[in-house]
């Protein structure tokens, strides 16, 4: 892309104000390691923070880090360290980026917020929900620390949560206070998580209307804003400053709507990604798109992070709804449909599925969904092979080929 | 009055094709030759070679597309396309759809669908392996010490085949070692690497209305077209050039913009 359409592009202000919040978050965790004023607690990005942080842990998300360690592309050259201990290339590259940074002593962390080391965690939860990849990444930390681990055990592929999923992923969680408290030394109390709940119900709410904003022609955001946006959801959800974070960014979005100023100048195509981002490639692939005026307006990534049972009046049973209503825990015929409803609802052309190689979890195209969606919905769908973390797994020029050659399937389409 | 002319370079990851069509679409001349590192040089040879393979002197006037793996390196084309996009027009020149088209490149195989109407309906690439390109086969061709222009007439002359089981490129040569280890024919190991190409094809994709084979394999190895035969009812047609599909189709597509009337 040549300077001048670098300039053309116009940034999101409300980034800045972001990265302040990011920086604040790490620094106080660091803070907090260095006085043993707080106890940290490790937690997956789609687990139980709430109760986490009623009971006074900090709270801090490794597949953030994960995430970090690809966007720097710090992953590819660390990955190799957990490969040799044992664990494979072919499992999740969040937990081996991370792993393998770990047994070289390096994190993004250091750059970014001049912080050394990553926080050693005093406890580690984790939900299955996503993946069994989390138990087995923060069992690593567990034997490397001696420290406790405690997790949710989510039922997997189900079509609708049932009454007894969630009993069971209530007393689940209950069964982890007496463990929280011994760590924390606080003793738990249901108003404050009560209290977490409703402001993770108000982030939530916000984040949705954030995504929603992509449904606009032309769409102020994309894909790529996106997985960056979503940084205070997943990781300052429970906290009020996220909430303030959304309303800044909404007011934002909503003006570029008014204004009918897209993301992507002369949006000609709007497109949906299913799967993770490739974060070392994120700018090359916004880029990509961006010459090629189309947008990629909707995603199932982003969405993860979009709670809508959370409830104060009921904050267990509604948090184990939450994460178990989750789009990765649900079966295929579910995930048609809630697909189907978000390419209608945002006026998509075409899908494209990120197979991602050590990520099964949130690759979709594995059961012949694209195929189907193809003959369903008469849109077309289109698999790129890569991977989120692990470059080694990426063909940067198959990728743009097959990106180019789908956009020139819809230029067909429309003539 | 001067002819309407345009051009198309396809810089594939092995070999640069190239082609100068006239108003008609007709081929005047074509010309083939290894990329090797320097994809100008490669484009800008192919593209003199042609020219006066065509007996054309002056350039000025004529569109040039690019396409292929190394289409952004033609410092002479007007505008690129994909080598998915440009196969499908080089086959819609000589095939009315709908058609399965099934193009075995030197690194990588597409296969891609068109309706009735010559649109396309879908498209893959093959996935980061050498599994089933030509690719495989050069690298088999150098374990068994054979030169390449070999491998079909063995292929065909085969009175029976070993089994490769492997989709994997390395592990098929050691495969291949432990045939020649037990005495297999090499003829009987050649058509089961033919064998092993087919059944990469056949795993990528459905086979649907009739099946156009391209690509610089095909055109080297046609024997493919028998072996493919014995595994679908489709009709499997070939263009007359099956190597050059991709820059006919960049032609043709230029040939479209290119301007009128030059007089
Ligand atoms: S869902 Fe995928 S990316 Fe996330 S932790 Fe599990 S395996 Fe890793």
């Amino acid at each position: 892309m040549s300077d001048r359409q670098k300039q053309l592009r116009k940034p999101i202000a409300a980034t800045s104000q972001m990265k302040k919040l990011m920086a604040a978050h790490f620094l106080e965790i660091d803070e907090a390691k260095k006085t043993g004023k707080q106890k940290v607690a490790w937690c997956t990005s789609v687990g139980p923070a709430e109760l986490l942080h009623s009971m006074g842990f900090l709270v801090y998300y490794p597949e953030n880090h994960g995430a970090l360690l690809g966007a720097t592309r710090m992953a590819t050259d660390v990955i190799p360290l957990a490969n040799a201990v044992g664990y494979s290339p072919d499992i999740c590259s969040y937990l081996t980026a991370d792993v393998g940074a770990y047994l070289k002593g390096v994190t993004p962390l250091t750059k970014a917020y001049g912080i050394q080391n990553i926080p050693r965690a005093d406890i580690l939860v984790y939900n299955t929900n996503q993946c069994r990849d989390v138990q087995d990444w923060f069992s690593f930390y567990a034997r490397e620390w001696d420290v406790p681990i405690v997790g949710i055990h989510t039922h997997r592929s189900i079509r609708e949560v049932q009454d007894f999923n969630i009993a069971d992923l209530v007393s689940q969680m209950k069964s982890m206070i007496p463990t929280l408290e011994q760590v924390s030394g606080n003793r738990f109390d249901i108003d404050r998580l009560r209290d977490v709940v409703d402001l993770s119900l108000q982030c939530t709410k916000l984040w949705r209307r954030v995504l929603e904003c992509g449904a606009t022609k032309p769409a102020p955001l994309t894909f790529f804003d996106a997985t960056i946006h979503m940084a205070p959801a997943v990781i300052l959800r429970g906290k009020p400053e996220a909430i303030e974070y959304y309303k800044l960014l909404i007011a934002e979005l909503e003006d570029r709507i008014k204004m009918k100023e897209g993301a992507v100048p002369g949006e000609r195509h709007r497109l949906y990604w299913d799967g993770m981002p490739v974060w070392g490639k994120l700018r090359e692939l916004s880029d990509q798109f961006y010459q090629l005026r189309t947008n990629v307006v909707a995603s199932t990534y982003c969405n993860s992070w979009i709670f809508d049972a959370f409830d104060p009046k009921d904050p267990f049973e509604s948090m184990a709804r939450a994460y178990t209503e989750l789009f990765n825990v649900r079966d295929e015929s579910f995930k048609e449909w809630y697909m189907d409803n978000w390419i209608e609802n945002f006026s998509i052309d075409g899908v494209i599925f990120h197979d991602a190689k050590t990520c099964p979890n949130n690759s979709n195209n594995r059961y012949s969904m694209p195929q189907r969606m193809a003959k369903r919905l008469g849109l077309p769908t289109l698999v790129i092979h890569g991977d989120l973390n692990d470059l080694r797994c990426y063909s940067e020029e198959q990728t743009r080929t097959n990106i180019e050659a789908f956009v020139e399937q819809l230029d067909q389409k429309t003539g | 009055m001067t002819l309407r002319l345009a051009g198309g370079i396809d810089v594939g990851s092995c070999t640069t094709k190239s082609v100068i069509v006239d108003d008609g679409g007709n081929i005047l001349g074509s010309h083939v030759l290894y990329s090797g590192t320097d994809f100008e040089g490669a484009s800008d040879i192919a593209w003199r070679e042609t020219l006066s393979l065509a007996g054309v002197s002056s350039t000025d006037s004529i569109c040039v597309f690019s396409t292929g793996y190394g289409r952004n390196s033609v410092s002479f084309a007007t505008n690129s396309l994909t080598e998915i996009s440009c196969h499908a027009r080089g086959c819609l020149h000589y095939f009315s759809g709908p058609m399965t088209i099934v193009d075995i490149g030197g690194q990588d195989n597409k296969i891609i669908k068109l309706d009735q109407k010559g649109l396309r309906v879908s498209f893959k690439m093959n996935r980061k392996c050498a599994a089933g390109t030509g690719a495989f086969l050069e690298e088999m061709a150098l374990r068994l010490r054979l030169p390449l222009e070999k491998l079909n007439d063995l292929a065909k002359q085969a009175d029976g085949e070993v089994t490769l089981g492997s989709y994997c490129t390395v592990f098929s040569g050691t495969e291949v070692l432990e045939k020649i280890k037990s005495g297999a024919a090499l003829d009987h190991i050649v058509r089961g690497l033919f064998h092993s190409v087919v059944k990469r094809i056949l795993e990528m994709d459905t086979f649907t209305d009739t099946v156009v084979m391209t690509g610089g394999v095909i055109e080297h190895n046609p024997f493919l077209i028998d072996l493919l035969k014995t595994h679908i009812q489709n009709d499997i047609v070939t263009p007359p050039h099956p190597q050059i599909m991709g820059a006919l189709g960049a032609a043709l597509y230029a040939l479209q913009e290119a301007p009128h009337n030059m007089d």
